[in-house]
C-alpha cells in the first residue's frame, strides 16, 4: 500500500506539470490552430528566471511574480514578432516558427544565465510528509494545488467571461468569430500570453523538485505534446487528464514493470490509444465542412 | 603621383612584412589541436577544458615555450556531435598540420576521432572518460580520465572494507551511466559483491522515488551505488533522503564531482560518498601527499583566471597537456612519432588525476590510487581515512 501511494504521488506530481505544458499548447491550439513547441521554453524561462531574479536578493514571491510577467512579455513578443507577421501562411509552417523560437529562446537563455542546473527551495520546506508510509516531498502539494488553480481559473476564464468566450469563439470558428466583431489578433495574443503565464507557473511550481536549466524546455515541451495528443488535442479537460495520465504511467511503468523501458511503456501504451481513438480521449471528431 | 608610388611602395612592404613574419612564424611554432565539446550537453566538461588549455598554453609561452618553440593551440568546438568531431578532426590533421593532439571531450567523439589520428600516425591525448578508448590498446591513442571500472572498483574496495556485500545499482541510461554499470556488474563478482537490485533512469528524468522505492524494498539490501553523471544523481540523492533511505549508506560515482552536485542535492547530499580526483581536496591533503603542489597550483590558477570554481575536467585537461609537453621536451622534437614514443615512456608523472605511469600495454597509466574516497559532511567534501 505503501509503495503503490508512493508511485502515486509521484506519477501526479510529474503528471501535474505535463498537464500545465498540456494545457498551454491547448490554449495556444485553440485560438490559433498552431502547436507552440516553444511551450517548453516558457516552463524554463519561469524557473531560470525565478532562480536568477532570486539569487539577485528578491524574495521569492516576487521573483515568481517577475518570472511568470517575463514570460508573458516573452509570449507576446513570440506572437507579435513571429507569428503574427506570418499569419497568411499554413499551419505547418507556424509550427516550424515556433521550432525555431524555441532553439533561439534556448540559445539566448543559455548566454544570458548559464549551463549549469539550478534550484530553487521549497516553498515550505523540504521534510517529507509522511502519508500513510508514503514520503512525500511537501512541494508536490503546492505543485498538485498551483495546477487545481490553473485549471479552475482557466475554466471560469473561457466559461463566464465575455473575453473568455471570445477565445471559445475564435477556437469554433475564426471566421465567424471575426464577422461577429471579435479581433482575432487580440485573441491569438491572448492566447500565447496566458500560455506562456502558465508555462512559467509550471516551472515555478516544480523548479524544487526537478531542478532547472536552460534546456529542461525540451522534453518537457516533448511529454506535455504526448499528454495533450492523448487527451485529445485543443481539449483542456483532456490536457489535464492525459498529463495526469503520462504522470501514473510513467511512476507505475518504473515502479511495477521496468525502470529501463518506463518511457516506452508510457509512449506504447498512447500509441495504443490513438490507434483506439485518434482524436484522443477527449478530443473532438475532426469534421471537414464541404 | 609620388603620394601615390609611396602608397604602392608602403603596401608593397606591408604584405612583406606580413609574409617573413608568417614565415617566421611558423619555423619558431609548434601547432597543438584540439577538439573540444566546449557547447552541447557535454559543454560542462568541455568548457572547463577548453579554458585550461588556453590558460595553460598561454602560461608556457609566456616561459618561453617547449624546446625553443612557442606553442600555437588550434581549438574547435564539435558542439558535442561525434560526426562534427570527425570533421574537425581531419581539418585538424589535413589543414593545420598539428604534430598531437590533446582533446575528445566525450567517448562518442572520441571513438568517432580516432581512426583519424591512427591513421595520421599523430599522437592523441583524449579526455574521454570510458576503457574504450584505451583498450585495446591503439599506437597513437592516450587518454588521461580515470576509467567507469575504477570507479566501480574503488567502490567495491570501501564496501569491502565496511563487511558490505549486498548492493542496489540505479544506473542513468546515458552513455557515462550504462557504461559504468556494465563495468560495475562485471566486477562485482571479483569483490564478493552481490547485485539484488538493478533499475534505471533517463538522464532527463525529474523523479525517481519510483525505482528507489523498488530498491528499498529489496531484502537483504546493504548499500546503494548511483552511476551517473549531470543532474540525474543530484535527483536520486534528494529522493534518497525524502524515501528516508539514508540509513543505507548510498555511493555516487566520480561523475558527479563538482561542487554543483552538493549545491544541487543540499542537505541530501550528506554522508554520500564517491571516489574522485585529488583535485576536489587539494586543500585537505596532507603537506607530504605528491599531488598537493600540482593540485593546488593548478586550482589556484585556474579558478584566478576563469573566476569559476575548478573541476576535475579541466584537470583532465591540464594533464594531457602536460603529459604531451614534458614528451616533446624529451624527444627535443616536433616529429609526431617520437613524441608518441616519449608519451608512451611517461613515468612518474605527477598529474591532477593522479600519477601516470604509462607503459606499451596501458596508455592511461593510472591505478586505483589515482581515485580518493570522499564523504560529503558540513556541505564540504572529506576524505575518507583508509580503513574506516
Amino acid at each position: 500500500m505503501a509503495e503503490f501511494l508512493q508511485f502515486l504521488v509521484s506519477g501526479l506530481t510529474v503528471g501535474a506539470v505535463y498537464a500545465l505544458v498540456a494545457l498551454g499548447f491547448t490554449l495556444i491550439y485553440n485560438a490559433s490552430g498552431v502547436v507552440n513547441f516553444a511551450q517548453g521554453e516558457f516552463v524554463m524561462l519561469g524557473g531560470m528566471v525565478t532562480v536568477f531574479a532570486s539569487a539577485a536578493g528578491v524574495p521569492l514571491p516576487l521573483a515568481a511574480v517577475i518570472a511568470v510577467v517575463a514570460a508573458v512579455v516573452i509570449g507576446l513578443l513570440l506572437h507579435r514578432l513571429a507569428i503574427e507577421p506570418a499569419r497568411g501562411a499554413s499551419a505547418v509552417t507556424l509550427i516550424i516558427i515556433t521550432i525555431g523560437a524555441s532553439i533561439l529562446l534556448r540559445g539566448l537563455a543559455a548566454i544570458v544565465f548559464d549551463k549549469q542546473f539550478h534550484k530553487l527551495p521549497g516553498f515550505t520546506g523540504e521534510a517529507p510528509i509522511d502519508i500513510l508510509g508514503a514520503a512525500v516531498q511537501p512541494q508536490s502539494f503546492w505543485v498538485l494545488g498551483g495546477t487545481a488553480v490553473v485549471v479552475v481559473a482557466l475554466y471560469v476564464f473561457l466559461e463566464h467571461t465575455l473575453l473568455g468566450k471570445a477565445v471559445l469563439a475564435t477556437a469554433a470558428n475564426r471566421l465567424a468569430a471575426r464577422l461577429v466583431g471579435i479581433n482575432t489578433t487580440t485573441i491569438m495574443a491572448l492566447a500565447f500570453g496566458g500560455s506562456a503565464a502558465i508555462g512559467a507557473i509550471a516551472g515555478i511550481l516544480v523548479t524544487p523538485i526537478t531542478l532547472t536549466n536552460y534546456d529542461v524546455g525540451t522534453l518537457l515541451a516533448l511529454k506535455g505534446f504526448a499528454a495533450a495528443m492523448l487527451g485529445g488535442m485543443g481539449n483542456p479537460l483532456g490536457a489535464v487528464v492525459g498529463g495526469l495520465l503520462l504522470g501514473l504511467l510513467e511512476a507505475f511503468g518504473a515502479g511495477y514493470l521496468s525502470s529501463t523501458y518506463k518511457d516506452a511503456f508510457a509512449f506504447l501504451v498512447i500509441l495504443i490509444v490513438l490507434f483506439a481513438a485518434p482524436q484522443g480521449l477527449f478530443g473532438r471528431r475532426a469534421v471537414e465542412r464541404v | 603621383m609620388k603620394s601615390q608610388t609611396t602608397l604602392k611602395m608602403m603596401l608593397a612592404a606591408g604584405a612583406f612584412s606580413v609574409a617573413m613574419s608568417h614565415g617566421a612564424h611558423a619555423q619558431d611554432t609548434v601547432k597543438i589541436g584540439s577538439v573540444l565539446s566546449v557547447t552541447g550537453p557535454a559543454s560542462f566538461l568541455g568548457e572547463p577544458e577548453d579554458k585550461t588549455l588556453r590558460l595553460y598554453v598561454d602560461k608556457i609561452n609566456a616561459a618561453g615555450g617547449v624546446a625553443g618553440k612557442k606553442l600555437e593551440l588550434v581549438i574547435y568546438d564539435d558542439g558535442g556531435d561525434a560526426n562534427k568531431a570527425r570533421t574537425f578532426a581531419t581539418r585538424l590533421v589535413e589543414d593545420d598540420e598539428v604534430v598531437a593532439m590533446v582533446g575528445g571531450t566525450t567517448t562518442g567523439t572520441t571513438m568517432a576521432m580516432i581512426p583519424v589520428f591512427e591513421d595520421a600516425e599523430i599522437p592523441f591525448i583524449s579526455l574521454a572518460g570510458a576503457i574504450e578508448v584505451i583498450d585495446p590498446v591503439r599506437k597513437f591513442v592516450f587518454k588521461t580520465p580515470h576509467t567507469d571500472k575504477m570507479a566501480c572498483e574503488k567502490i567495491f574496495e570501501d564496501l569491502k572494507k565496511r563487511n558490505l556485500t549486498k548492493i542496489g545499482l540505479i544506473s542513468g541510461t546515458d552513455g557515462f551511466g550504462a557504461s559504468m554499470r556494465a563495468q560495475c556488474v562485471k566486477v562485482a563478482p571479483n569483490y564478493g559483491m552481490e547485485i539484488v537490485a538493478d533499475e534505471n533512469y533517463s538522464p532527463r528524468d525529474s523523479d525517481m522515488t519510483a525505482q528507489l522505492t523498488k530498491i528499498k524494498n529489496t531484502a537483504g539490501l546493504q548499500a546503494v551505488v548511483n552511476p551517473g553523471f549531470g543532474q540525474g544523481p543530484a535527483i536520486v540523492t534528494r529522493n534518497y533522503a525524502q524515501l528516508g533511505m539514508n540509513t543505507i549508506p548510498f555511493y555516487q560515482s566520480h561523475g558527479v564531482a563538482s561542487k554543483s552536485f552538493i549545491d544541487l542535492a543540499g542537505a541530501a547530499a550528506e554522508g554520500v560518498r564517491l571516489p574522485a580526483a585529488a583535485l576536489l581536496v587539494g586543500d585537505k591533503l596532507p603537506a607530504n601527499d605528491p599531488q598537493k603542489k600540482v593540485v593546488t597550483e593548478y586550482k589556484q590558477a585556474y579558478e584566478a583566471a576563469t573566476k569559476q570554481p575548478v573541476s576535475t575536467f579541466g584537470g583532465h585537461a591540464y594533464d594531457g597537456l602536460f603529459i604531451l609537453v614534458e614528451a616533446m621536451k624529451r624527444a627535443n622534437s616536433t616529429d609526431s612519432g617520437k613524441i608518441r614514443d616519449e608519451i608512451e615512456k611517461t613515468k612518474g608523472f605527477v598529474g591532477t588525476g593522479g600519477i601516470v605511469n604509462m607503459s606499451p600495454t596501458d596508455h592511461l597509466g593510472l591505478d586505483l590510487s589515482a581515485f580518493r574516497m570522499l564523504e560529503i559532511k558540513g556541505g564540504d567534501w572529506n576524505l575518507v581515512a583508509s580503513g574506516s
